[in-house]
């Protein structure tokens, strides 16, 4: 007899049906296999198969030879989701659970030997392909169920197999879970603004950063609160909209990235990948693409400390997604599109061992190692800061002011201007904006995108302010951001 | 772009070049320029490559200054202070010319290339070597020769000791012209140099007048307004000691926002420089 489970696997974001065929023939040899291009993970399910539906006290079909086809054929096929829908489409097959009931489920999840169901990372994303596919039930591991309840369908939380066949079978009646409410949300730490003393025109730039989604570069000597300032950028943005909590929730869910005890992701995500990382894992990629860190800060942050040290490739395969908001990923896998539109923050010194701009430290560097230095970070990427900061060493009374003010009281500011920037109309320049931005044209150098650059500062900075218009002043402190001498290289 | 020469010996070959002790028997000129321009009252700006921001900024103020009072700025086109002498030059619509220590038609450093297109626009760049020879490290103490022998005057702005601006003084001191010096921090390594010229009596300089001292000239200044408001207190400060936006916003307790803002005003006149972050006022003409 055929039976079928029906289950749902995920390439690259986007979830696709996969049906789970299972065909048993009485045979005095007996044998298992699984086709339809599965990967290490897939095969090896015939063994936790065995085991978890052994130890569920389920007779295991022994002299029979039986095949099961993952469909279509023709999808790869990877991960340990499939040995639920697996062993339930042989439970049907020998005639254990009603194969009726199986078809109106869907299911998925890891076996443990002993028969427990384990959540699999990308649950959400499975659950909104098993409700696009039309089916109303899933039946998955009771840790990832609250997940898979945002997709907006029932979920069956199960335990451990034996569970899901009495359910099957109608001998237990298992309560759906419902999606995490707010209360049962653990608040992720998020480092506040507070800490940082001092640094004001950085605590500046982020606000504006943070309002008007502009990128930051800080420049300046080791140990002046660069990294501290940039890490202090996630807790100032606004929290996350439903909407894009569950595009957010879904991409670290596919990443199994999704923290322990916390099912959707409501604040924005804050990645420091390290510089050594490779251009695959910062765009994202693999033989099956999955998402890079760029993704996984999407409505977030991208803190790339010490900017000039990451390779060329990796620095140069930022710019898709800086300019677009996308990565397009295609592998033999399979061709993906992955969402990546974040705020960087990046930080750099002003020299290869860092003692320049510092007037307690003697730098040694020649012209030409600096100019190699700053020469890494290529023009164009340079062009995609809106916010160049150079950060000279404090001095020691800064660092014993009063602490500042703290995230959420920036945040509140944040939240207030991207609403003006959202409802309001395109805040124009008066003229007396426009004939500076000219005059500043002639005397300092500036691109066609750098021009372009300072007015959109500009308007952020008008609307923090609460003015109607882009007057001079608001013009002149949108200029002061623009790549200050000795971070391009001049 | 044309290519000329002159010949030792012929007009219109610089009469203060033909001077020195080993003048060179051909000089290469690349620009539209007259060469007759070579005889005009000219002053060498010369410095260290790896300069502070001060330097930077002194360089750049100086050149403007001197190039604005008429005279002709003449440099190396080195990165640092001698590419910030010629860009000062060239924000006065000045006149200035650089001499190489490679072949004429080449541009060295290549991060200059644009810079010697600006300066052949109105000045020349000129050298003593014919097309294709390339640089190298013997070539330039050669070249400081011509730099200094060009000159009525050569400011050293900051010079390690052992520096290259210290042979182009050397050469001035040889061949009798005025060499001075501005003075920079004792506790900085990059004016340990220059500081040890005006040990031996070198001519500080402390004001771009003092230059045109030299030259007989007195530049009628017109008098600058002290800008009012906001940026006069900033400039004030800035007059005191170099600093920070964030220094600054906390000394005059206002936000960092407005001084920026302010700062850049000041900038677009001329009156104070950036480098790193830090923000100096010029240095007064």
């Amino acid at each position: 007899m055929v039976t079928c489970a029906i289950t749902s696997t995920v390439v690259g974001l986007e979830p696709r049906r996969v049906d789970v065929e299972a065909h048993l023939v009485s045979a005095d040899l007996p044998a298992f296999s699984i086709v339809g291009l599965a990967d290490r993970a897939c095969q090896e399910a015939k063994h936790r198969v065995q085991s978890g539906i052994v130890n569920a006290m389920l007779p295991w079909p022994a002299r029979n030879r039986i095949t099961v086809n993952l469909a279509p054929a023709a999808l790869r096929k990877e991960g340990s989701g499939f040995d639920l829908p697996i062993a339930l489409a042989i439970l049907a097959g020998s005639y254990q659970l009603p194969a009726h009931r199986l078809l109106e489920h869907a299911s998925f999840g890891e076996l443990s030997l002993d028969g427990r169901v384990r959540p699999v990372s990308g649950t959400i994303a499975v659950a909104d392909g098993v409700r696009r596919a039309g089916l109303k039930l899933l039946i998955c591991a009771a840790e990832s169920a609250p997940e898979a309840a945002l997709a907006g369908i029932d979920v069956v939380p199960v335990n451990h197999l034996a569970e899901a066949v009495a359910y099957l079978r109608g001998e237990a009646d298992i309560r759906f879970a419902s999606p995490p409410g707010s209360d049962d949300l653990e608040e992720p730490f998020v480092p506040d603004l507070a800490e940082v003393r001092g640094q004001e025109r950085g605590r500046r730039a982020l606000e504006l950063a943070a309002t008007g989604e502009h990128n930051v570069l800080l420049a300046g000597p080791p140990g002046t609160g660069k990294t501290m300032l940039g890490r202090r950028l996630p807790g100032i943005l606004p929290p996350l909209t439903r909407d894009e909590a569950l595009e957010v929730t879904r991409i670290h869910s596919v990443a199994g990235t999704l923290p322990a005890g916390r099912p959707i992701m409501l604040m924005p995500p804050f990645r420091a990948p390290h510089h050594g990382a490779s251009a695959a894992a910062i765009v994202g990629g693999g033989a099956v693409p999955r998402p890079g860190e760029a993704s996984l800060a999407h409505r977030g942050v991208l803190l790339l400390d010490e900017l000039p040290e990451f390779s060329r490739p990796v620095l140069e395969s930022l710019r898709q997604p800086l300019e677009d908001g996308v990565v397009s990923v295609a592998r033999v896998g399979g061709h993906a599109l992955f969402p990546a539109r974040f705020r960087l923050v990046a930080t750099m010194n002003l020299c290869p061992c860092g003692g320049r701009g510092d007037p307690s430290a003697d730098c040694g560097c020649s012209p030409q190692r600096i100019a190699a230095y700053r020469e890494k970070v290529s023009r164009a990427l340079l062009d995609r800061f809106d916010l160049v900061v150079a950060m000279p060493r404090p001095r020691a009374e800064e660092l014993a002011a009063p602490p500042g003010e703290p995230s959420a009281a920036v945040r509140a500011r944040v939240v207030a201007g991207r609403e003006r920037l959202r409802d309001g109309d395109v805040l124009r320049r008066t003229e007396a904006a426009s004939a500076l931005l000219d005059r500043a044209v002639e005397h300092v150098p500036l691109s066609g995108r750098g021009r372009a650059r300072v007015a959109r500062v500009a308007r952020t900075i008008a609307t923090l302010a609460g003015a109607d218009s882009v007057l001079p002043e608001h013009l002149a402190e949108a200029l002061s951001y623009r790549s200050p001498v000795g971070v391009a290289s001049a | 772009m044309s290519i000329r020469r002159l010949r030792r010996g012929l007009a219109p070959y610089p009469p203060l070049l033909r001077a020195i002790p080993d003048p060179p028997p051909v000089l290469w000129l690349r620009g539209d320029a007259e060469p007759e321009l070579l005889a005009r009252h000219s002053v060498a700006i010369v410095g260290a490559r790896a300069c502070s921001s001060y330097g930077r900024s002194v360089a750049r103020t100086l050149g403007r200054e001197l190039a604005a009072a008429g005279l002709v700025v003449v440099s190396g086109m080195a990165r640092g202070i001698d590419s910030e002498a010629h860009r000062g030059a060239l924000d006065a619509g000045g006149v200035t010319v650089a001499v190489l220590g490679c072949g004429i038609d080449r541009d060295y450093p290549a991060a200059n290339r644009d810079l010697a297109r600006r300066i052949v626009e109105r000045g020349l760049v000129v050298s003593e070597y014919e097309a294709g020879v390339e640089p190298a490290p013997w070539r330039f103490p050669a070249r400081n020769r011509i730099i200094a022998g060009l000159c009525t005057a050569t400011v050293v702005v900051e010079a390690r000791e052992r520096s290259g601006a210290l042979i182009t003084a050397d050469f001035a001191l040889e061949d009798g012209r005025e060499v001075m010096v501005v003075p920079g921090e004792i506790t900085s390594a990059v004016s340990a140099g220059s500081n040890a010229l005006l040990r031996l009596g070198a001519t500080p300089v402390t004001a771009a007048a003092d230059v045109l001292e030299v030259f007989g000239i007195e530049r009628v200044l017109e008098p600058v307004e002290a800008p009012g408001g906001l940026a006069g207190r900033v400039l004030e400060k800035l007059a005191e000691e170099p600093a920070s936006i964030d220094e600054l916003a906390r000394a005059l307790g206002v936000p960092p926002g407005a001084v920026a803002a302010a700062l850049i005003e000041l900038e677009l006149v001329g009156r104070v420089s950036e480098g790193e972050g830090i923000y100096r006022a010029s240095v007064a003409s």
